[in-house]
Formats: C-alpha cells, sequence, structure tokens
C-alpha cells in the first residue's frame, strides 16, 4: 500500500464523513464547519490528481470565501433552527430511499462503462517536468478558453451587482448626507439679510 | 492496488447522493438545502478533476473552473435572497415561503 492510497482513502473517508455530517447535524453552524472539512479534503483529493490550482482556489476562494459567507448568514440570522428541523425523521425514509436508489444507479454505471477509442484530447496536459499545472492551465485559459474566462467574469459580476441591489435598503427615517444639495447651495439661497426694526422682531 | 477512476468517481457518486439525501432530510431549513447544493457541485467538480487527470486532457479542469465561478456566484445570490427574505417575513421556512402562491 503506497503513500498515496493511504492519503487517497483518509481524504475520501473524511469528505464522505464530514459530507454525511453536514446533512445529519442539528446546528447549522456546525454543518458549515463540517462542509468546510469536506473542501479541504477535496482539495486533497485534487492535488492527489495533480490539479493543484484548483486546490488551491478551493481552500483560497471557496473556503475562505463562499463558505465564511454561509457563516456570516446562519451566525446573522436570528432563526429558531429547532422548529426548520421538525419532520427530519418524517422525510428520512424516502429521503434514504430515493438516496440509496440513485447510489445503486451511479455505481451500476461505474461498474460498466467503457471511453470511447476514438476520443482525443482537446488539450492534452504537459508532462509535470516541464510544466507546472498552474501555467499549463494558464495557458490554454488565456489563449483557447478567453470567452469561457471572460464569461466567468461577467457572471461574477452580475452575481456582485445582485447581491448588492437585493440586500441594500435605505431607511426612511435616517437623516443622510446629501453631497449634491450641499454643493449646489449659493450664499443667496443659504443667507438672508433681515433688517429688524427695534422692538419688533421678525414675524 | 493502485487508485483508478473507478475510485474517484465513486466519492464522487457517494458524495452527490449525500446531498440529494441532506434536501429531503432538511426540506425546512433553505440554508441547509443550499449547503447540499453546494456538496453536490463539489461531487461534479471532483467527477471532473478525476477524468481530467486520468485522460491527461486540461478541458475538464478548465470546466471545473466555471463551474466553481457559477457556484460562488448562485451561492451568493442565494445568501443575499434569503438575507432580504428574513428581513421582511422573519422567517426561512420553505413550507411559508408561498408569496407568489406558485
Amino acid at each position: 500500500m503506497t503513500l498515496s492510497t493511504l492519503f487517497f482513502y483518509l481524504f475520501a473517508g473524511m469528505c464522505v464523513a464530514s459530507a454525511f455530517m453536514v446533512i445529519a447535524v442539528k446546528n447549522p453552524v456546525h454543518a458549515v464547519l463540517f462542509l468546510i472539512l469536506a473542501f479541504f479534503n477535496a482539495a486533497g483529493l485534487f492535488v492527489l490528481l495533480g490539479a493543484e490550482f484548483l486546490a488551491m482556489i478551493l481552500v483560497v476562494v471557496y473556503v475562505g470565501a463562499v463558505l465564511v459567507l454561509f457563516l456570516f448568514v446562519v451566525m446573522m440570522l436570528d432563526v429558531d433552527f429547532a422548529v426548520l428541523r421538525a419532520g427530519f425523521l418524517k422525510y428520512l425514509p424516502v429521503g434514504a430511499t430515493i438516496g440509496i436508489l440513485l447510489l445503486v444507479e451511479l455505481i451500476l454505471i461505474l461498474v460498466a462503462w467503457v471511453t470511447a477509442p476514438e476520443i482525443t484530447a482537446q488539450a492534452p496536459t504537459p508532462p509535470v517536468s516541464q510544466m507546472s499545472n498552474t501555467m499549463a492551465l494558464g495557458q490554454i485559459l488565456y489563449t483557447k478558453y478567453v470567452y469561457l474566462f471572460e464569461g466567468a467574469g461577467l457572471i461574477l459580476l452580475v452575481a456582485m451587482i445582485g447581491a448588492i441591489v437585493l440586500t441594500l435598503h435605505h431607511k426612511r427615517d435616517v437623516k443622510r448626507q446629501s453631497v449634491a444639495r450641499q454643493v449646489e447651495r449659493t450664499r443667496e439661497r443659504a443667507v438672508e439679510v433681515v433688517e429688524v426694526e427695534t422692538g419688533r422682531g421678525i414675524s | 492496488m493502485t487508485i483508478g477512476l473507478s475510485h474517484y468517481l465513486t466519492v464522487a457518486a457517494i458524495l452527490f447522493t449525500l446531498g440529494i439525501f441532506g434536501i429531503f432530510l432538511n426540506r425546512k431549513n433553505v440554508i441547509v438545502i443550499l449547503m447540499s447544493v453546494e456538496l453536490m457541485l463539489l461531487a461534479v467538480n471532483l467527477n471532473l478533476v478525476a477524468f481530467s487527470a486520468f485522460h491527461h486532457d486540461l478541458v475538464g479542469q478548465i470546466f471545473a473552473l466555471i463551474v466553481l465561478t457559477v457556484a460562488a456566484a448562485e451561492a451568493a445570490i442565494g445568501l443575499a435572497i434569503i438575507v432580504v427574505y428574513f428581513r421582511n417575513r422573519g422567517t426561512i421556512d420553505v413550507a411559508e415561503i408561498d408569496l407568489l402562491k406558485g
């Protein structure tokens, strides 16, 4: 048993176990933390497969940004999660049935498939001694698949704008600074010189 | 015993099934449903990277990168919708999200 085999079973076992805990634990904060553990182990599997860049992206971007966002939202919402958990056992049989059926189907596919012999690689991976995974990925991502890359950037832009538009809201009764009104204010409109007669005041 | 493509595909299949199972189990809690969707997307990514590695074709990793992008966008928008919904209704129970009367 080589070291890589050992690590495969370690990462795979941890990944599946923590994925199970994600759906089984009561506290959603714990669920997010187990999801982070699952993603870390998946990143380990990616490293074993030789996809170092994706592994690092998974850890840095996914765990660092998306899952922390999950954690943030779970902690920010003041929800009684016990109420949301009612009916957990009611849905267990049907969920388990469908899950096991799907798993059996997927594994049946796994044992009975072959790759078409005439298939050729679209972008053959250069040997590791020649070029690192990140460099090889960059060399085809920015040339052959540059439109995909820009489309992905556009999707992120739209998502960012959408999230900001959705969550930004101005309270009506809060006084705010209006820079435009301050700048357009002139002396004539702001100050009025009044002659006041003694003893009369301004009515 | 060497680790082949089938091993990785089996892990991905189990992860995907756990994701679907999670949607059925926690069908009242939107946040856990979103997390289950993330698990399923992770399984898909694992499949793509495994095929990419064993067929020596980098396109699979490009595809996985795009899937990661879409998953991040989906999580951001989904969580924003959840926050807005909670602000307006005070609950995130899926069964009570029926304002559209669909």
